[in-house]
């Protein structure tokens, strides 16, 4: 990493720092302790929903805890084939 | 009188839950307390070892649980210091053996005779701990500041809470200043941040600790060293004195910050 990185990033790159951001996220996702059979159920309330109005690749689907600049994040990546008309 | 059951577990293994049950309860009987101390690890005991105590055993918990013997003769009276008493746990047995209403049982017994009743819980999560649990008025969580340990903690922490037996509260043990300032070690503030409970102490890791185990005198017997003037706190606190945090070599503004938060209660 270059020198100038390194002072302006600050104490990020510590390893402490990492060890609280990978507990934050792993304590997160120990919590939230959703059993995969509600996780199923919870994926498919969501690919019902989006598919109002999209038509969505269900396979392709991927639904996530992670970490999104220093937020723990709930994201669903869905890929999308192409947009519904709403008026019928 | 009606003592305290205070249980002392971590689910992590060796953070030093027998090395705090051993000094915390010589620093409680040091300061006039009458004490207990309990090793609910069956199968594993280190209590007697830590304490020095290994070469009185006659009785131990099973013993008592199993009718062989009575209470009173399973408990073994430390000369070394008045008020200070330790029931072994079996070697030969395994955590089967006891059942956390053998334990309530038991502990409303010593509670008419003692003012506290320490446990040592063993690691883990399943029936010893329960055990060590059960008859809990407070519980104290051990923790080192590492990733391993602090989620084991959390999970504890969890679980204490869904037995309506929380909140406990927060022992940080094995800190080490120099690398909590090289940002090499998770700082109190981390830890307390990610565990969001009340912190009753601070041990910093400390030779003196591993030589105390070796001759089986307990740190707080001979108190000549940082880690056991941390535990001397910490039973001032657990008797309800406000104790301003030792001033470990760490950064200075994370122990003033500290002390601010510890006044505020």
């Amino acid at each position: 990493m270059g020198f100038l990185e390194k002072l302006f990033s600050g104490s990020s790159n510590k390893s402490s720092s990492v060890a609280k951001k990978r507990l934050q996220l792993v304590l997160l996702q120990d919590r939230i302790k959703l059993p995969p059979p509600v996780m199923e159920e919870m994926r498919d309330e969501i690919i019902a929903v989006i598919s109002k109005y999209v038509d969505i690749d269900k396979e392709g689907i991927d639904i996530t805890l992670t970490q999104v600049s220093d937020q723990n994040c709930l994201v669903a990546n869905i890929p999308v084939l192409r947009t519904k008309h709403l008026a019928q | 009188m009606s003592g305290k059951v205070v249980t002392i577990t971590s689910g992590k293994g060796g953070v030093g839950k027998t090395t705090a049950t051993a000094n915390l309860s010589m620093g409680l009987a040091i300061a006039g307390r009458k004490v207990v101390a309990i090793d609910a690890d069956i199968g594993l005991r280190n209590l007697d070892v830590v304490m020095g105590l290994e070469n009185r055993i006659v009785y131990d918990l099973v013993d008592v649980v199993d009718g062989v013997c009575r209470l009173k003769q399973a408990m073994i009276r430390d000369k070394r210091i008045e008020g200070l008493y330790m029931i072994p746990a079996a070697q030969t047995r395994d955590k089967t053996a006891v059942s956390p209403n053998d334990m309530i049982t038991i502990c409303n017994e010593l509670r008419q005779e003692f003012d506290y009743v320490l446990i040592d819980s063993p690691a883990g999560i399943e029936q010893g701990f329960k055990n060590a649990i059960a008859p809990a008025d407070r519980i104290i969580i051990i923790t080192t500041p590492e990733v391993s340990a602090v989620r084991d903690a959390d999970r504890i922490i969890g679980l204490i809470e869904a037995e309506e037996k929380g909140p406990g509260q927060l022992i940080i043990n094995r800190l080490r200043p120099d690398m909590v300032q090289r940002g090499d070690m998770l700082a109190i503030d981390d830890v307390l941040d990610i565990l969001n409970i009340e912190l009753i102490g601070v041990v910093p890791d400390d030779e003196s600790i591993i030589i105390a185990t070796n001759k089986g005198i307990p740190a707080t017997l001979v108190n000549g060293s940082v880690a056991s003037q941390a535990f001397i706190n910490i039973t001032q606190r657990m008797d309800g004195h406000q104790v301003p945090f030792l001033e470990l070599k760490s950064s200075k503004s994370l122990m003033e910050r500290f002390s601010k938060f510890w006044n505020r209660n």
